[in-house]
């Protein structure tokens, strides 16, 4: 484990889809190195041969039957959307113009 | 007749003989809640006339004959509990005028049960935090001493009950979120097993650690409103579909021979003295009523909180990833283009220690690092979860303190997140392991704050645990509840 850079807390910030100032940066980058600190514990514990465990109990996938059943009105489903047209979300523009 | 200082069993009683209706219960706890509100901030939103309406409801039901045991009996929700066309905030920007469309499952079951809800309590910004210091909404105050957190992320819903803004109230716990608040405002808080209670309709912070769970003043009550909630949800995928006991009819069980493992990891350095003290004094109160009690050791016990911030941190950012401002909640006005409209609504929606973990996670699960943290933590989960099935072959219930101090003031750890988290040093391991957890007041300490014992039990072994904390509580007395002067 080593310890992160400014550099590292951009890229990340990038993949989280978060913009941070500046100073957000360097705060981000000292309180992310104190806790990566904390965590170098975890490799003073031998885990040869242990299987991760992602959830506590085991997972099953749970069937039912394909019927129709009343869904969420669209009405109520569009309740909060902060730019509504016409039952439909809108968004910037994704696809540029030629 | 003082209707605040009533037990929810003893109103079902004068409700049951007429002698009360609900909305007298309801009425005296909006009073309640009118003159203590302005000290407190346990609430984010208030809904009086909806639950005079529920009232009114719940009181024909008992004249039908058609109750339960909690009917007419109101109760507080924590704000990440979605309710239907009720603003359901999470204590953050983001979700600051958040209606949801549906109704989270335990909500409908409360609807269904007719219990009237006066409002929605303030928490930790998505539950992340441990002392309501990061609420949008500004922390709640300790109805013990107003100069002290009431711990979080469920400190709102802690400190109505605490306070007789509320006879029961619903948390949730991912890390300790029900039970730290529980031991620093001095009553019992449950997290159930994993699957016991539907996660459905409850804003996710970390999916595999997740669970809805009872405030109340006493055992009895808390086992009541567990029993309420309990169910199999088909809306929840993780939803454990087996029978569920009624967990009122649990309590009287006879500790007389129930083995009492005591580990040693959980009495460490940084124990306060007056904490070790009670904890002591309840073990021995087992031990005085014919339990056995067995040394036992939890060996990985000391880097759960290690591993819990790891696989929290990476299960919110993902969870977190809904907030883009699309659907629902904040947008930012910023809109050049989808990306920065994603990277602004999520600054500008966020607070500070959300944002850190949503990085945290997020590093923990980048290529390159993902082996390093997010699977080495799943691989010490692991390890933690077989110490407690080995520790479980040797004895019944295992008995903790729930937080190694009581309650800190308000601005002593907010600036050192890693002060912060160990408040959960003792509560995490029940979630990584998915096994069920309480905590109950076990005491004052000298400077008149709650000190909490935790009792773990094995995966659906609410009804020992519940049995234990039950003699626990009539071994040791109430601890009373505190005088906040308004």
């Amino acid at each position: 484990m080593s310890s992160i850079t400014k550099e590292t807390v951009c890229y990340v910030a990038d993949l989280a889809r978060l913009y941070l100032t500046d100073e957000e940066i360097e705060q981000m980058t000292e309180s992310l190195n104190k806790i990566l600190e904390f965590e170098e514990q975890l490799n003073s514990v031998n885990t040869d041969n242990v299987e991760p465990m992602a959830h506590a109990v085991p997972l099953n996938n749970v069937m039912r039957e394909d019927v129709v059943e009343e869904s969420m009105p669209i009405r109520e489903a569009m309740l909060n959307a902060p730019d509504e047209v016409e039952g439909f979300f809108r968004v910037p523009r994704i696809i540029e113009k030629d | 007749m003082d209707i605040l200082k009533k037990s929810v069993l003893e109103l079902r009683e004068l409700l049951d003989k007429g002698e009360i209706s609900s909305r007298e219960i309801v009425q005296a706890y909006i009073d309640r809640i009118e003159k203590t509100e302005p000290k407190l901030n346990s609430f984010v939103t208030l809904t009086f006339e909806e639950a005079l309406k529920d009232a009114d409801r719940a009181d024909e039901m008992i004249r039908n004959k058609t109750h339960t045991t909690l009917t007419g009996i109101p109760i507080a929700l924590k704000d990440n509990i979605s309710t239907y066309h009720v603003k359901t905030t999470c204590s953050s920007k983001m979700l600051e005028n958040y209606r949801p469309p549906f109704d989270a499952t335990v909500v409908e079951l409360i609807k269904q049960a007719g219990m009237p809800i006066l409002g929605k309590t303030n928490m930790d910004e998505f539950a992340m935090g441990s002392s309501t210091e990061t609420s949008y909404f500004g922390p709640t105050k300790n109805p013990w001493n107003l100069e002290y957190v009431p711990g979080g992320s469920s400190g709102g819903s802690a400190a109505s009950v605490a306070a007789k803004q509320a006879p029961l109230a619903l948390g949730t716990d991912t890390g300790g979120s029900i039970r730290q608040p529980a031991a620093f405002t001095g009553i019992v808080g449950i997290k159930p097993t994993y699957g016991l209670v539907s996660r459905y309709g409850v804003v996710p912070f970390a999916s595999s650690l997740d669970q809805v769970g009872p405030f109340a003043r006493t055992v009895a009550e808390s086992a009541a409103l567990l029993s309420l909630i309990a169910q199999y949800d088909k809306y929840d995928s993780t939803s454990l579909n087996n029978p569920r006991p009624d967990y009122l009819r649990s309590l009287e069980k006879d500790v007389k021979g129930l083995r009492v493992g005591v580990p040693k990891e959980f009495f460490i350095d940084g124990l306060d003295a007056e904490v070790e003290q009670a904890v002591r004094k309840a073990v021995k109160a087992l031990e005085d009523q014919g339990a056995e009690i067995v040394d036992i050791e939890l060996p990985h016990s000391d880097k759960a909180l290690a591993t819990y911030y790891i696989v929290a941190t990476a299960e919110c950012s993902s969870n977190l990833a809904r907030f883009d401002g699309v659907r629902f909640g904040h947008r930012s006005e910023n809109t050049k283009d989808s990306v920065t409209m994603f990277k602004h609504t999520r600054a500008e929606g966020f607070g500070p220690e959300v944002k850190r973990r949503i990085m945290l996670g997020t590093y923990a699960l980048s290529a390159g690092y993902y082996d390093a943290y997010y699977l080495k933590a799943l691989k010490v989960r692991r390890l933690i979860k077989e110490d407690f099935d080995k520790a479980f072959t040797k004895v019944d219930v295992i008995i903790t303190p729930t937080t190694p101090s009581t309650a800190f003031k308000f601005g002593e750890k907010v600036q050192d997140p890693i002060a912060m988290y160990l408040s959960d040093v003792f509560t995490t391991t029940a979630n990584l392991a998915g096994i069920p957890a309480l905590s109950m007041p076990a005491g004052l300490s000298s400077n008149n704050l709650p000190i909490g014992v935790q009792i773990i039990a094995p995966s659906l072994a609410e009804e020992v645990m519940l049995s234990t904390a039950y003699s626990i509580e009539k071994a040791l007395g109430s601890i009373g509840l505190p005088e906040l002067e308004v």
